[in-house]
């Protein structure tokens, strides 16, 4: 990768990317943290028009029923359930606020090194089709181990999260 | 059509927003959005992968959905938790959770 192939990019692909990235930076910072699960969402929307870029369609509005839909609310739920955090008083980053970033770019650095020196396989299909029929297949043929397991998963953190939230008596 | 490094780079850039969010937040709902964030990126490079190599299983494509599935049932267990460590700490940030110390 180098930055004139960034230049050339296709407009949609730099507006989405651009939009994740700031909504990305703005979930981790703001101070108010309502405003951070309304950022999350937004960079759920920014990600999953990605994946429409990517001939995903299935998955990118898989994304925004699971994501937008169940996640994030849940989040905004555990917000108002809990307290007055929002005041600007209250600190909401530790100490660690520079070592972080320092690591952080480090490990960009790195990463972006990586993608740039390997030899990535280029685009030859067309525009994929049928994703949905073809990951219905898979889910129930070649990996329907997986899938049954993930369904205990779910019955797991079902009943786990209800036992956690009802009210601990103590004798 | 964006070569596949570029979605990889933008995998990259998020992943690494959100380790910085889940190692410097205090508030332990800011933490699991960090996590969060992690995950999309993970999903974007698995979707991505899937669109350029292996085309025809969509194995990447597959393998989101239950990185989704269990990023679902992460964020249901984690805020149960937050809430139930709520109620007996009334705090949310971090650094008071010390109640599993002697």
């Amino acid at each position: 990768m180098n930055w004139s192939e960034l230049l050339s990019a296709p407009l949609a692909f730099k507006m989405l990317a651009l939009a994740a990235v700031v909504f990305a930076v703005g979930a981790v910072t703001l101070r108010n943290v309502f405003h951070c699960a309304l950022s999350l969402a937004a960079m759920f929307f920014a990600l999953s028009g990605v994946f429409v870029l990517l001939d995903a369609d299935f998955l990118a509005v898989v994304q925004i029923l699971i994501y937008v839909g169940a996640i994030v609310v849940l989040m905004i739920f555990a917000v108002v359930l809990t307290e007055r955090i929002t005041s600007s008083s209250v600190r909401q980053a530790n100490h660690l606020v520079i070592p972080g970033a320092l690591l952080c770019l480090a490990l960009l650095a790195g990463l972006i090194s990586v993608i740039r020196v390997s030899a990535w396989p280029a685009l030859e299909t067309g525009p994929q089709q049928d994703t949905i029929k073809i990951i219905g297949r898979q889910l129930l043929s070649t990996h329907v181990e997986a899938f049954e397991v993930a369904s205990v998963l779910l019955l797991a953190a079902l009943v786990g999260s209800v036992f956690l939230g009802k009210e601990i008596t103590k004798k | 059509m964006t070569p596949l490094s570029q979605y990889l780079a933008l995998g990259a850039v998020v992943f690494v927003i959100g380790l910085f969010g889940v190692l410097t937040r205090r508030n332990a709902i800011g933490i699991l959005i960090s996590i969060e964030i992690m995950l999309g990126a993970v999903i974007l490079n698995l979707v991505a992968f899937s669109r350029f190599v292996e085309t025809t299983t969509l194995n990447g494509q597959v393998f989101s959905v239950f990185v989704m599935t269990v990023a679902a049932g992460e964020a249901a267990v984690g805020l149960a938790l937050i809430l139930a460590l709520y109620k007996s700490v009334r705090a949310v940030f971090a650094d008071k959770f010390n109640i599993l110390k002697w």
